[in-house]
């Protein structure tokens, strides 16, 4: 494998239900950063059944070039073929990086495809950059590092370690990115890309599996991911009836409530609403966390807000250790008079 | 039906965690356990063994002490137990680690394979699907039920805002959600029998259809550039305000010091 031949900054463009998922527009705004630190292009892939419409949205948000494979074997995500499809566009094609979004799609297809067209990944990446394998050259070996390498930065063990990783002998270097961390670019409305079909036929064998049924949840809650202000509530809220208080002060400050695993785990609050590393990433502008213990799990996927704000009766809980404010007393006493008190100042306004 | 677990000894992370003087993890001083979402896949297993009759193999790569995983899985009901481990095994990322168990599993009979989803200490969810790839097997992840039918899987594979009922032909690989059923706990007479039980241990000369390129730290195509434990952004002020009007007071006066209000 010649490392030279492979170029540009590939990104899977999830969609579906032929709509676009938010994860692909992140991952176009930091592919052009990427892009631009290498001076190549950035190409999104765009899988599925009759969805070359939406090529158009993709060069809104920063793509070049649009390469698309339509075909019915993927009108529903399965394994196989969408393994299949993204596999052959990476040996037809061969990118420099492939970037896939770590969502229940992405930590399936990445996986898959990595292995088949044997090159590394590193999952779940917080941070993106380009820079120099090893970081620093080796005395006497200065001509063994190598430049302009995608360095992988990824937590670990719960939240606990952070990692570095580059792929310097593979390509392309493929990794998964966490949703809601990487920034999506302001559209450039009528922006244009190339459009290039590209279909590599798709044959069914065993390995296509058979979905029988598409299950929605009925839900009517809305994306945590989005809201500017998020009131967090665990197990200490002690009941779900409770929760009511936390809605009321979401409410007056325009935010939305979000909860601890514990609560999901409880069956409280739907997991859609799940702050964590099982759950979502969320940096709002502000987090209340209120009666969070603050385990690492938990704080993995909250602790980049701008502002922490954590209510809880024990003194020692780790959700003190990341939060801006803290205070300690008790939330059934605290939080319905913090909702009138902000109610107050804001109709003094 | 023969059904191989594969399993994952970790370091819990629930009992918290802990650090060596010089600030890296004290892996030592923490519990070696089984990776949840790997319990609940051997659950999964059990309760087919129970339906059916079926054969479980688990499986393990690691170190030595990794033996302690296969005889907990073998007190909770497993029939036999395999350990793959060998110095040139060591280091190796997803790729090396799938290809090694894929190399192990190649030597056994099996009409299901059944991994977690991912692993507490590495969190990449990458195994499963990769043993699979090189295997040419199907795959099916995040399975939050499963049922056999005749000599297909019929899984429930959950997606962030759905699931899909899904039906593939065996042989196939699931990999497991913690949510896919509560573990049972290991009996006092298998625990006895599991202490007196024999694991069989396979090395590197034991995979089959593997070449050494591809194992171990060198045969991993991802390398660590830097690791380092996590820089919080530490704690802020806290407060014990003397009555809950107090704290109000306090975070009304730091919201709009921040102009959120």
């Amino acid at each position: 494998m010649s490392l030279e031949e492979y170029k540009d900054v590939y990104v899977f463009a999830q969609q579906v239900d032929g709509e676009i998922s938010g994860i692909s527009y992140e991952l176009l705004g930091k592919a052009k950063d990427l892009a631009a630190a290498l001076g190549q292009k950035v190409v999104a892939v765009l899988l599925g059944y009759n969805v070359k419409g939406l090529a158009d949205s993709l060069a809104e948000y920063g793509a070049d070039k649009v390469i698309v494979v339509d075909d019915k074997e993927l009108e529903v995500y399965r394994t196989e073929p969408y393994a299949h499809g993204l596999a052959s566009v990476i040996n037809e094609f061969k990118p420099e990086i492939m970037l896939v979004g770590a969502t229940a799609i992405g930590r399936d297809l990445g996986p898959t495809v990595s292995a088949r067209v044997a090159t590394g990944l590193t999952a779940d990446c917080t941070q993106l950059d380009i820079g120099d394998f090893p970081l620093v050259a080796i005395p006497g070996k200065e001509s063994e590092q190598k430049h302009n390498q995608l360095l992988m930065t990824r937590p670990a063990f719960g939240g606990n370690t952070i990692a570095t990783i580059a792929c310097p002998n593979n390509r392309p270097q493929m990794a998964t990115v966490r949703p809601g961390v990487m920034q999506k670019i302001e559209p450039i409305k009528g922006a244009k890309a190339e459009v290039v079909d590209y279909n590599p036929g798709f044959t069914p064998d065993n390995r296509y599996v058979t979905v029988k049924e598409v299950v929605k949840a009925v839900s009517d809650t809305v994306d945590i991911m989005n809201a500017k202000i998020l009131v967090s509530g665990g197990r200490g809220v002690g009941s779900p009836e409770n929760f009511k208080i936390l809605e009321d002060l979401a409410a007056v400050l325009g935010g939305e409530v979000s909860c601890s695993r514990a609560v999901v785990d409880s069956g409280w609050k739907p997991k859609d609403l799940q702050v964590g590393q099982t759950g979502k990433t969320v940096r709002p502008h502000v987090y209340f966390a209120i009666g969070i213990s603050g385990a690492i799990q938990h704080v993995a996927g909250m602790e980049e807000s701008d502002i922490i704000i954590a209510i809880n009766k024990d003194e020692d809980a780790p959700i003190f250790d990341v939060a801006d404010y803290g205070i300690v007393g008790d939330l059934n006493k605290i939080v319905p008079e913090l909702t009138e008190s902000i109610k107050k100042a804001l109709a003094e306004k | 039906m023969k059904i191989i677990v594969c399993i994952k000894q970790v370091p819990d992370t629930k009992g918290g965690v802990k650090f060596n003087p010089d600030g890296t993890l004290d892996r030592a001083a923490m519990l070696a356990i089984m990776n949840p979402d790997d319990k609940a896949g051997l659950e999964a297993a059990l309760r087919l063994k129970d339906q059916y009759g079926a054969e479980v193999t688990v499986l393990t790569m690691g170190l030595p002490k990794a033996a302690d995983a296969l005889r907990e899985a073998l007190a909770m009901g497993a029939d036999k137990a395999v350990l793959v481990t060998d110095r040139v095994l060591g280091g190796a990322d997803t790729w090396a680690t799938s290809t090694t168990i894929a190399g192990a599993i190649r030597n056994l009979d099996y009409d299901l394979i059944i991994t977690g989803r991912q692993a507490i200490d590495g969190d990449t969810a990458q195994v499963g699907p990769q043993i699979a790839e090189h295997l040419q097997l199907p795959v099916i992840s995040y399975a939050q039920d499963l049922k056999v039918e005749g000599d297909k899987v019929i899984v429930q594979r959950q997606y962030d805002d759905r699931y899909h009922v899904v039906e593939a032909k065996m042989p196939c690989l699931v990999t497991a959600l913690s949510e896919l059923n509560p573990p049972r706990y290991m009996t006092p007479g298998g625990i006895f029998d599991a202490c007196k039980a024999e694991i069989t241990t396979w090395g590197r000369a034991d995979l089959k259809d593997v070449e050494d390129c591809n194992l171990g730290l060198n045969g991993s195509p991802t390398k660590i550039a830097k690791a380092s434990d996590k820089v919080r952004k530490g704690a802020g002020e806290k407060i014990v305000p003397d009555s809950p009007s107090d704290g109000v007071k306090y975070i009304v006066e730091k919201l709009s010091e921040k102009h959120v209000i």
